[in-house]
């Protein structure tokens, strides 16, 4: 039997700081519509959630996280600037790892407000990180919107810069578009010959399924323009992976980075961000000196959370996954949103995992 | 208490599982009439025969209701997650290949690699509102190679007989199935990509892992594996 009465007081305490704090207490549903989640990360989610479902509303899933339900409810009804806290299960699918737990508490504090964004990440980072002061964690730091970016400042079309955008979060098919567009790889054999086909339809048997003659020939096209495009050089190559290789404290990484920035003007504007993003933290008391910076923090694990990223780590236990995580997910909230801007940063901490380590104590 | 062992019920599988066994001096034969499903074993004492349909092999190994079993490797890593902690290889027997594919229309002549389809993905969803289906019935092995090898703006549609129909029906895409020559695919006008070998499966001959076993069966057991040449 798990014993539940003391992270769920726990719980309830973190809920009631963050909520005398200003955040408005909110209890997110249980059961999500699937198509929602499925839409925002695809099958793989499933592989990370349990699916349920009933004849008249269709599968459903156990939420996974908050931010989805919390999102919605936001779009639905409130205003801004706004603030939100929750304490609640989620469940999560552990095939990859059985002893990690299947069903635990997350407490939340997130913030939508688009006047000050980077005051909004310090005070989301802030208020998390002091709330578990006394465990003496780790905090690592990152920012996905620095290699946004560089790609987006990269010399190459707007098709290219698309498609690794759109990997940005999946690092081996980001590298095997970049080997691609750099001519690292060689071009397959069948696309050689595909290229080179006076009529590449031709011979090709009947036209079956949904996609049609005309999105085929769209994608030829493309793929021959592609072909006539530069490719992408060493020089912009390298810089993308020095970016990628940022992993410092905070200022000695601003400073790798103004660096880098002579040779990649692109990121100026992320790099400032950067900059003010550690004064805000600094005038909430938060010392830079300690606070730990890598490039790819959360690429993996924390797709659409596209600018600032944190974790707050049991540096002695590292079997465990962070006691306290979070970021700016503005990608999110952007497809939710159909497009609609709606600028939020938000980080949970798990409680069981804070009794697990000792308390706060 | 006996070994018993567990075999495919029905046809090729089953037959040539008995030959396999036969020729390592173990005669393994249906019990009575062609439509009773109990088994007969000679040529060794205390091994007990359980024909079953060979999708059920994995989890009645996995249970613990059967201590060995034949069936195909993919069956085996679809239907158990940590599959190699639950059951033991113990020999490959040479028959009932077959090779887990990702198929297209052959009229997609853009599309020969994982990184066309991951293209016509995003594409496609952006011409028709949703993600590409790709019809299977191996949604745990197609969605694990699909998220390692970062392909995006797909969904998994089920479909548990008469795959290759489904593009034509315009209820799939693309397919993810098993196949052993290829022909069932050329008659449906589809192709196979040609960097996308999913999975590589023949039937096996599989041990349940962790079983707590009396001295006897487990010596039975043994004297079993050392007949058919699998004891190491």
């Amino acid at each position: 039997m798990i014993d539940r009465s003391a992270p769920r007081k726990l719980a309830a305490e973190l809920r009631a700081q963050f909520e005398a704090q200003g955040a408005v207490p909110v209890e997110p549903p249980f059961l999500l519509p699937a198509e929602t989640l499925l839409d925002l990360y695809g099958e793989d989610i499933r592989g990370r959630a349990y699916v349920t479902s009933d004849p008249a509303r269709g599968e459903m899933f156990m939420r996974p996280d908050f931010t989805v339900p919390v999102v919605e409810m936001h779009m639905a009804q409130g205003a801004e600037p706004a603030r939100y806290t929750y304490a609640g299960e989620v469940f999560r699918r552990q095939e990859e790892n059985p002893d990690r737990a299947i069903e635990y508490l997350q407490v939340g504090y997130e913030v939508f407000d688009r006047a000050d964004p980077v005051g909004a990440e310090a005070e989301v980072f802030a208020r998390i990180a002091s709330a578990l002061k006394p465990m003496g964690l780790k905090a690592v730091t990152g920012d996905i919107g620095l290699l946004r970016a560089a790609i987006e400042g990269l010399e190459t079309t707007d098709r290219r810069k698309a498609a690794l955008l759109r990997h940005i979060w999946h690092p081996r098919r980001f590298r095997a578009l970049l080997d691609r567009f750099s001519g690292r790889a060689p071009v397959p054999a069948a696309r050689a010959a595909l290229l080179n086909a006076a009529d590449p339809l031709a011979n090709a048997g009947p036209m079956i399924g949904l996609r049609s003659a005309a999105e085929i020939e769209d994608r030829i096209t493309a793929l021959k323009e592609d072909a006539a495009t530069a490719p992408l050089s060493e020089r912009e190559l390298e810089l993308i992976e020095a970016l990628l290789d940022v992993r410092e404290t905070v200022p000695f990484a601003l400073e790798q980075l103004r660096d880098l920035a002579v040779d990649l003007p692109a990121i100026n504007g992320a790099v400032d961000r950067m900059a003010a993003r550690g004064a805000a933290l600094e005038k909430l008391g938060v010392s830079l000196d300690t606070l730990e910076f890598e490039a790819t923090y959360g690429r993996t694990s924390m797709e659409y959370y596209d600018g600032f990223v944190f974790g707050l780590i049991a540096e002695d236990r590292p079997d465990l996954p962070p006691v306290a995580s979070g970021g700016r997910y503005d990608a999110l909230t952007s497809k939710l949103g159909q497009g609609r801007e709606i600028p939020a940063v938000g980080g949970v901490i798990r409680p069981g995992l804070v009794l697990d380590l000792g308390g706060l104590s | 208490m006996t070994i018993k062992i567990g075999v495919p019920s029905k046809g090729r599988l089953m037959e040539k599982t008995f030959d396999w066994f036969a020729e390592r001096g173990v005669s393994l034969s249906r019990a009575g009439s062609e439509r009773e499903y109990a088994g007969k074993v000679e040529g060794i004492e205390g091994v007990e025969l359980v024909l079953l349909s060979a999708g059920e092999i994995p989890r009645e190994l996995s249970a613990g209701r059967i201590h060995l079993g034949v069936t195909g490797q993919d069956l085996i890593r679809e239907k158990l997650s940590q599959w190699d902690q639950r059951v033991e290889e113990l020999a490959e027997l040479g028959f009932g290949q077959a090779d887990l594919i990702i198929a297209v229309p052959q009229v997609w002549v853009d599309v020969d690699t994982l990184e066309d389809l991951d293209a016509v993905s995003a594409a496609f969803r952006a011409e028709h509102g949703f993600r590409l289906r790709i019809a299977t019935k191996y949604h745990r092995l197609v969605r694990e190679y699909l998220k390692e090898h970062g392909v995006a703006d797909y969904q998994l549609v089920d479909s548990q007989g008469a795959t290759e129909g489904t593009i034509k029906n315009l209820t799939a895409e693309s397919v993810a199935d098993i196949t052993s020559s290829g022909e069932t695919l050329r008659a449906n006008h589809l192709k196979i990509l040609s960097d996308a070998l999913v999975l590589r499966s023949q039937a096996t001959l599989f041990k349940a892992r962790g079983l707590k076993l009396s001295d006897e069966d487990r010596a039975t057991r043994t004297e079993l594996l050392k007949k058919l040449g699998v004891w190491n």
